[in-house]
């Protein structure tokens, strides 16, 4: 019995050590990610982020270096936290928040304590780092802006948030990415792919040699530059003509589908959310809850598209039959459609035809042919949704498919929309009682950029390709199906003669003749259009917004314009002007009508904007 | 001589050898700065150790060629010799980290301790075969007792608590010479109790230990159950389950308290206290079946593991060559002393054989001790594993406490 004592005693040892080291090294896998973690350095290299050129090639965003303080929590030794709170300019409070909240994010990976700092900053602080273990320097590009406009066309790059690392995306915290515009919508294209080296390090700190001969590296790639069908003379010039009043200018080449220039106003200088003060001038930016710099209207603000509406009116009344091109239509300062019930016209020669008609924008006109085309069929649900086909194969009711992450579809209502909206079938409803949309004032929406498309459909005479911003990859052009396929209109292509010559004639007698381009034949239309505001829970009305649609030249467009300027009134008056100025500078370059575009740069609208906000009783349309 | 190389034990010699050889290797490992330069620089530490174990092997020819009479003749004055190099160290001893175990000659330090074990080993044997001495007699115990707690008190001062702790070996013997089971069952019982009231409180633990003696003691039909023996081990156990705490709290230094606290799991301070086990736990759990490779062990070649080529070395085994590589040293370990065991109970001779004993016992208890703590088994106490950790004394101590054995062995016949 006594003998048994070191035998079992050993054997038992043997057993129980056998038991834990297979625990250890076989079942818990856990101890392999810990090990890596330990002992295995990552260093990254982030490449360059790509650049972005206009169409001509000319630089609009490049790189500018930036140094992120960055700590890994476990790493960090015992510091004097006053001195290191000086040296990188945070208050204490600040600089153990900062650690705080990297150690929730992880003890083991770096997080970022304080970001982009500038290289002056950086060569201070490189000296006397060393003294802070676990903190280190990681070096990456900021963006550079070669312009001082188009910030919400380019967006803007910023740290990632915590829920896009928490995914197990490929971000981690600190990194850069691509927020809103350009830089969100082709941030893959322009980031590129971060290169990581393995180390293996010791307990110091210090990296001893490659990890595993560096079979787990990878080597960084660089983000591929862009070219953007952005033409930078002309977005800086609408922006200029923009000043001090909110709105949008859509310019299209409607043989490419390629967008020229995408004004909103008011907009901000992209250099405002670069580097350090970037989260101070977003905030601020952010909460302008009245002039929204932020916000896009070209793209996501929905107004009525006005008279500009009636070439479509047109264009399908044509297609559906329901009109002769030589009719005489009668206007008497308007049409009454029911009884008691008038859509009222302004002053203009008497009877007019389908040219006639677009060139003086006359009410009556579009009222009664938009009124036979619904009434064509024998319901008006049925001829709502046949005019609602028609209308939406121009891109309207819809997002259009451009590649920019913002925007609104607006609202091109059907048959179903005004079941409800008058109760069917418990009330009938006609085509009066939508007659409205033949003069783009009724339930009819749009953003400004689909009715820049639409006027490039008029141009091209039946078809456009989707409105698209990105005209080519690291100096290789866009292939992409979706935007090298044509798109076509239901509108037969001889309807759209009659259409592009009241369009022209708009400039010859109509209401926009004294906005003449000397030298070019431009086609436009105007368009005024109500508006309401609610004031204290009560709907008032606004100013008019002015609207203007444009292309040019006749023969052969280049470009197709749709330009929005709220409470600027009556169409020719603001979106007019500017809309030849526009067209103007970009087939010419230069401005021969001097005064026409002193008074834009002179005029603003800041008195329009502040009368609802000023709490008094106020007039509009002055 | 040719004669005694012939009865040698050479399976014991094979084993240690395979465990010297693969213990370098890993020293090597966790101490090599560039695979260019000489593995014989003196400079280095796995050129010290290979000197070492050139050293231990003309120590053991030594031994080896030694009168085999001669340990038990001279057995009480080694012994004295031992506890007199342990009171030295007072006057003339060097202080590392805190613990006066040293003696320094330049820049080699030699600690008496690790041959103190073989001098208590002898001095036992000596004492035991004494045809007057009987362990189940008080005075005998006493003795015996005596002789080994003087060099432990003495270790126990300098202080190195991890070296006194070896000293438990020599109950083995003494429990296998005729030693009361009293002593071992009390051992075992206050290691169970000190164990489980820590892990489970005493709150619990106590109600759970009483239902138990009480529950033994109603089934207990084949021996007439004595009451007042149940009543003192109730009485015991719940005592030292109470005082566990005052224990821990108030007896124990602050940082032996933490290993306890680390072991079980009450701190998770892995920057601190817990800093050692839980480098070594990773970088054992990180070898795998395998392992990385010898040289390649990510932790190790960072040398995150603290120690780790002299008590830690267990852990770049199990880095470096995985789960493989550590059954293979505990399945050597084992060996080894079941081998030693079988060499003691074939002696004749009482002295070789409580001599031979004790070597398997004080081995053993070093194996156990060492790679349970590497292993989170048992709370952090500072000694090697015998033949594998660096360091001269531990290895030239193993080696004559050994080797004395099997040169009694050879001898075996004619001692009788």
């Amino acid at each position: 019995m006594r003998k048994l004592l070191p035998i079992i005693l050993v054997s038992f040892t043997a057993f129980l050590f056998l038991i834990r080291l297979f625990y250890l090294q076989i079942m818990d896998d856990s101890y392999d990610e810990v090990s890596t973690n330990i002992s295995v350095r990552k260093v990254y290299d982030y490449p360059q982020r790509g650049y972005i050129y206009d169409r001509n090639g000319e630089l609009m965003v490049g790189n500018q270096p930036a140094y992120d303080v960055m700590a890994v929590p476990l790493e960090v030794k015992e510091f004097d936290t006053l001195e290191l709170a000086s040296l990188l300019k945070l208050t204490p409070e600040r600089l153990k928040t900062q650690l705080e909240r990297a150690w929730r994010y992880s003890p083991r990976l770096a997080s970022v304590i304080t970001p982009q700092l500038t290289k002056k900053e950086y060569a201070y602080l490189q000296e006397r780092m060393h003294k802070y273990q676990g903190f280190y320097i990681q070096k990456r590009s900021l963006r550079d802006y070669d312009v001082k406009h188009s910030a919400n066309i380019l967006g803007y790059i910023a740290e990632v948030g915590q829920g896009e690392i928490s995914e197990k995306s490929y971000y981690q915290s600190g990194d850069l990415k691509g927020k809103q515009g350009v830089e969100e919508q082709y941030e893959e294209v322009l980031r590129g792919e971060r290169g990581v080296k393995h180390y293996l390090r010791d307990i110091h700190n210090k990296n001893i040699k490659p990890f595993k001969e560096g079979k787990f590296d990878t080597v960084s790639k660089k983000g591929s530059d862009l070219h953007l069908t952005i033409d930078a003379k002309l977005q800086a010039y609408g922006e200029k003509l923009m000043k001090g009043k909110r709105g949008g200018i859509v310019a299209i080449e409607p043989s490419t589908g390629e967008i020229l220039s995408l004004v909103t106003a008011h907009s901000y200088d992209p250099d405002l959310l670069v580097g350090r003060k970037r989260s101070r001038n977003f905030t601020e930016l952010y909460y302008d809850t009245i002039q929204k710099p932020l916000y896009n209207r070209a793209l996501q603000a929905i107004y009525a598209p006005g008279s500009p509406f009636k070439a479509l009116t047109g264009l399908v009344a044509l297609q559906e039959g329901v009109v002769d091109l030589e009719e005489d239509f009668r206007c008497n300062g308007g049409y009454s459609y029911a009884r008691g019930v008038r859509m009222g016209c302004h002053n203009h020669p008497s009877p007019v035809q389908m040219v006639t008609g677009i060139a003086h924008s006359c009410n009556s006109y579009f009222a009664q042919i938009y009124r036979r085309t619904i009434e064509k069929y024998d319901t008006p649900q049925k001829g709502i949704d046949v005019w609602r086909g028609h209308m939406a194969s121009f891109g309207l009711g819809d997002y259009l498919g451009y590649d920019l992450p913002v925007g609104r579809a607006g609202l091109l209502p059907d048959a179903d929309y005004y079941n409800r909206a008058y109760r069917y079938p418990t009330y009938q409803w006609y085509a009066s009682a939508t007659l409205s949309n033949a003069i783009g004032q009724g339930e009819v929406l749009t953003t400004p950029i689909q009715l820049a498309n639409a006027t490039a459909a008029i141009a091209n005479k039946g078809w456009f390709y989707r409105p698209h911003i990105i005209k080519k990859v690291d100096d290789k052009s866009i292939k992409e199906e979706k935007y090298t396929t044509k798109q076509v209109t239901t509108i037969d292509k001889e309807h759209f003669d009659p259409i592009i010559q009241g369009m022209h004639d708009v400039f010859n007698y109509g209401t926009a003749k004294f906005l003449r381009v000397p030298g070019i034949e431009v086609c436009g239309k105007t368009g005024t259009s109500e508006n309401y505001t609610k004031i204290d829970g009560e709907r008032v009305q606004l100013t008019d917004h002015s609207i203007f649609i444009a292309f040019a030249p006749k023969d052969d467009p280049k470009i197709a314009l749709a330009v929005f300027v709220e409470n600027g009134y009556w169409g020719s008056r603001y979106a007019g002007r500017i809309s030849t100025l526009m067209i103007e500078k970009y087939l010419k370059d230069e401005i021969e009508r001097t005064d026409l575009e002193r008074w834009i740069l002179n005029n603003t609208l800041e008195d329009e904007y502040a009368k609802p906000y000023s709490g008094e009783p106020f007039k509009i349309n002055q | 001589m040719p004669k005694t190389l012939l009865q040698i034990d050479w399976l014991t010699i094979l084993i240690i050898a395979i465990l010297i050889g693969f213990g370098w290797g890993n020293i090597y490992s966790t101490t090599f700065v560039s695979p260019d330069e000489s593995i014989l620089d003196l400079s280095k530490i796995y050129g010290k150790q290979l000197l070492w174990i050139f050293l231990g092997a003309l120590i053991g020819v030594v031994i080896l060629a030694l009168e085999s009479k001669f340990f038990e003749r001279f057995a009480n004055i080694i012994y004295l010799f031992a506890v007199l190099s342990l009171l030295g160290l007072f006057a003339f001893g060097k202080t590392i980290a805190g613990q006066t175990a040293w003696y320094s000659f330049g820049a080699f330090s030699i600690q008496p301790a690790e041959f103190v074990k073989v001098a208590v080993a002898l001095a036992l044997a000596k004492y035991i075969s004494d045809l007057d001495n009987d362990l189940s007699r008080f005075k005998s115990q006493f003795k015996a007792f005596a002789i080994i707690g003087v060099p432990l008190a003495l270790i126990m001062l300098q202080p190195d608590a991890g070296s006194a702790l070896i000293y438990l070996a020599f109950l083995i013997p003494l429990y296998r010479e005729g030693l009361p089971h009293f002593y071992i069952s009390i051992g075992f019982l206050t290691a169970a109790i000190f164990i489980l009231t820590l892990k489970f409180g005493f709150t619990l633990f106590a109600p759970i230990f009483g239902v138990l003696i009480i529950i033994v003691y109603l089934f207990n039909k084949r021996n007439k159950p004595k009451l007042w023996k149940y009543a003192l081990i109730l009485l015991f156990g719940i005592g030292f389950s109470y005082s566990v705490n005052f224990i821990l709290n108030s007896v124990l230094l602050p940082h032996q308290k933490d290993r306890f606290d680390v072991l079980i799991g009450e701190t998770n301070d892995i920057k601190g206290s817990a800093f050692n086990l839980y480098q070594s736990e990773v970088a054992i759990g990180s070898g795998g079946w395998t392992g990385k490779g010898w040289l390649k062990g990510s932790q190790t070649q960072g040398r995150f593991v603290p120690e780790q080529h002299t008590d830690y070395i267990f852990s770049t085994v199990g880095e470096e060559w995985g789960f493989m590589g550590t059954s293979i040293v505990v399945i050597l370990f084992t060996l080894l002393i079941l081998r030693l065991f079988h060499l003691a109970e074939r002696q004749k001779n009482q002295f070789s054989r409580v001599y031979g004993y004790s070597v398997m016992s004080v081995i053993f208890v070093h194996f156990f001790v060492n790679v349970a703590m590497v292993i989170g088994l048992f709370p952090t106490v500072g000694i090697p594993l015998p033949f594998f950790s660096y360091g001269g004394s531990g290895l030239w101590g193993f080696l004559i406490l050994v080797l004395i054995f099997l040169k009694l062995d050879a001898k075996r016949k004619s001692l009788n």
